[in-house]
């Protein structure tokens, strides 16, 4: 086991215009969770391909443990990676697909016998060691896929999307299994998804990337309640965080033609900037239905009715000129037992302690001071 | 010149217009018919043509040269299996079986070989590139045998030490020094007849290039790098990764070049037409055939070769459909 870091490690594919993965600099610590998590093109699998050698990085370093592996083939990295489609070897039994890697080190066959053995217990496949991927569920060769990775104890575990390819309710259970067995055997692990639940769900600490650019870095909690940018609020949580351009006065927002008063901090900043308007962000469960009168007027659209909760999506007015909010839907989270009626105009309190306030123009949060540098987990 | 290429085009357009005015009046008939029959009978109406000529071309011909096979030189009165065992005692024909069993043991194998050898270092070009070497490759194929035959002529030819030397590898040999070399009639160790694999070896091997690049590039990147990631080196992901998932390809090609071996006939008919201890099966029937008339041996090398190919065929067609299945 060990950790990983990247230092300022860019990854430019040949002819590319701009590199897949820009200047990263993050530290993994031994035996860390940590998830790689954006849309599309994001640069996150590259990051984990570069970790296993399986892209070329172009500038920096990435260091395993205390060794720099930046131009080491993959075979001399001792990684292992579970892939999004396992990549099984299709003409292997499952236990010569988990014991490949300990035949070609030159292990001894009872050796390699006794430890695709034990990694089938772990894995629950024992009675399937003898067949071919061929003829498992999607469910069992995803963790043939874990087990080819366990065996060999490397220094990391690198997953490429393992769950993308189950269906809803399997990936729910192994993404429980797969944070289980990690925390288990200890070793640091390296995961890419683009599904921000899993990445809370299952990450020490969540990396954000967008463009091949680091967003933010910190533990899911801290994500969740001080996105660094406007980016990282509307991808973390779902349903996302409500964002929305306003106007400002003197002492806050212009919401729904009221004011929305900002904390002194927050004012001042926007004001050194000398900004005309803001971008505040609030999440769906951070709002109160009121009586009329109070708060803002919100005019329920859809209402999704979930069991345990319920979301009401409707338009709240900011009275801005017609088009300037573009007609986004506003999503918050209502009692359950007593959710709105499709059409009705209910109002909503938002707490000013639980705003979110980003500049408009650079995107970058202005509401609050960080809690602290991201601290590493243990 | 024009009159043949006008007679080619009335061929072919005569030729559907054959098929389409034949499966109209089969149509009609059928349409005649109560509708009940009319269903029932429409698949074998329009089946008709094919098997009528199958049968006539192929099982017909094939029964035919059975009882040929056990007639004499004239196919006027039946012999038993004295032909049968003339030729297995004769040891010309022994000779040529022996020859026959070093093309098969030698051109399915080699071919392979070097169609995987081609395919894989092909595979590490450019993309241009790649596409040029594999075109280069590829081009024997479409030349034929007879044109090929007349190619490597050239680079056997032999002359008598006093002229020019025209032949490419007698124009190496005494470049360097040496007395030219009568490449065709080297008999001994069978050298010839190696000479002979090596103009088959040229011209499947870009059929074998074909098929096995395609198969090469079937293969799933993700477990190349997974391999890559267990540690195993280039040589050790190609005979453990590649190679055993491109097996059906393997199978496929080593078959249709066996069976394309079996039935050798143009190379050595046009180089050697079987002198100088080169002879093979197919050019062995045709000349008892044609040159020395006796039908009832030509039908008995024929009948023996067809009892060698019937069980290759019959794995072929297992493993293909083994293939569909697997999709």
């Amino acid at each position: 086991m060990a950790s990983i870091s990247y230092d300022h490690a860019t990854v430019q594919y040949p002819g590319a215009e701009r590199p897949s993965v820009n200047a990263l600099d993050l530290e993994i610590a031994d035996g860390e969770f940590l998830v790689l998590v954006g849309p599309s093109g994001c640069g996150k699998s590259t990051s984990l391909r570069a970790i296993a050698g399986l892209e070329a990085v172009t500038d920096g370093t990435i260091r395993i443990g205390e060794k720099d592996v930046t131009h080491l083939p993959p075979k001399d990295r001792d990684i292992a990676m579970v892939f999004q489609n396992y990549a099984l070897y299709p003409h292997m039994s499952v236990a010569d697909n988990m014991g490949f890697a300990l035949k070609i080190a030159g292990m001894k066959k009872d050796e390699i016998r006794t430890r695709v053995e034990d990694a089938a217990r772990i894995l629950d496949l024992t009675e399937y060691l003898e067949r071919k991927p061929k003829a498992l569920s999607g469910g069992q060769r995803q963790r043939v896929a874990m087990g080819r990775a366990i065996v060999r104890s490397p220094q990391a575990f690198l997953m490429d999307e393992p769950l993308s390819n189950l269906d809803a309710k399997l990936r729910v259970q192994t993404r429980t299994e797969i944070a289980a067995l990690q925390r288990r055997l200890g070793t640091t692990t390296v995961y890419v998804t683009h599904d921000q639940v899993e990445a809370m769900t299952m990450g020490d600490r969540v990396a954000v990337l967008k463009d091949g650019y680091l967003q933010q870095v910190d533990t899911p909690r801290n994500l969740y309640d001080r996105p660094d940018n406007v980016f990282v609020a509307g991808f973390i949580g779902s349903p996302a965080m409500n964002l929305i351009d306003v106007d400002l006065d003197q002492d806050g927002a212009v919401l729904g033609g009221r004011s929305f008063p900002l904390p002194r901090a927050v004012m001042s900043t926007l004001g050194a900037e000398n900004a005309r308007t803001a971008t505040v962000g609030f999440r769906p469960e951070s709002v109160r239905v009121v009586n009329e009168g109070e708060g803002f007027p919100f005019e329920v659209v859809v209402v999704e009715e979930l069991g345990s909760d319920a979301y009401a999506y409707g338009t709240l007015h900011t009275n801005r000129e017609a088009g300037a909010d573009d007609g986004k839907l506003v999503t918050i989270r209502v009692d359950a037992r007593r959710t709105p009626m499709k059409g009705e105009t209910i109002h909503l309190q938002i707490a000013a302690e639980d705003a979110h306030v980003f500049s408009t123009e650079t995107g970058r949060r202005v509401s609050g001071e960080r809690v602290g540098p991201p601290v590493p987990a243990s | 010149m024009l009159i043949k290429i006008v007679n080619a085009l009335l061929a072919v357009l005569g030729g559907v217009a054959g098929a389409v005015v034949l499966f109209y009046l089969l149509n009609k008939f059928a349409e005649i018919l109560p509708s009940r029959w009319e269903e029932r009978l429409k698949p074998y109406l329009f089946l008709l043509p094919a098997f009528a000529a199958i049968a006539l071309y192929l099982i017909y011909p094939t029964i035919q040269t059975l009882v040929y096979s056990f007639a004499n030189a004239a196919s006027t009165q039946f012999v038993g299996f004295k032909n049968y065992s003339d030729l297995l005692t004769s040891s010309a024909f022994q000779n040529t079986l022996f020859n026959t069993l070093l093309w098969i043991i030698v051109v399915p194998a080699g071919t392979i070989v070097l169609g995987l050898m081609i395919a894989s270092l092909a595979d590490r070009l450019r993309p241009s590139g790649e596409k040029f070497a594999k075109t280069l490759i590829f081009l024997p194929l479409a030349i034929g045998a007879v044109g090929a035959g007349a190619i490597w002529k050239f680079i056997y030819a032999a002359n008598p030490p006093t002229q020019h030397q025209i032949g490419l590898l007698n124009g190496i040999v005494t470049g360097f020094g040496g007395n030219p070399v009568n490449w065709l009639q080297l008999s001994s160790g069978r050298l010839n007849s190696f000479l002979l694999m090596v103009m088959l070896l040229w011209a499947q091997a870009g059929f074998a290039m074909v098929l096995l690049s395609a198969a090469i590039k079937g293969v799933p990147t993700d477990t190349l790098e997974a391999a890559r990631l267990d540690g195993a080196s280039e040589g050790a992901i190609f005979f453990r990764i590649v190679i055993p998932q491109i097996r059906t390809t393997l199978v496929t090609v080593f078959i249709t070049v066996l069976i394309g071996v079996l039935k050798t006939f143009d190379i050595v008919y046009v180089m050697t037409n079987g002198n100088f201890n080169t002879n093979v099966v197919a050019v062995d029937f045709y000349n008892q055939l044609f040159t020395n008339s006796n039908a009832g041996y030509a039908a008995a090398i024929v009948v023996m070769l067809m009892i060698v190919i019937i069980p290759v065929m019959v794995y072929q067609v297992r493993q293909f459909r083994a293939e569909e299945v697997a999709r």
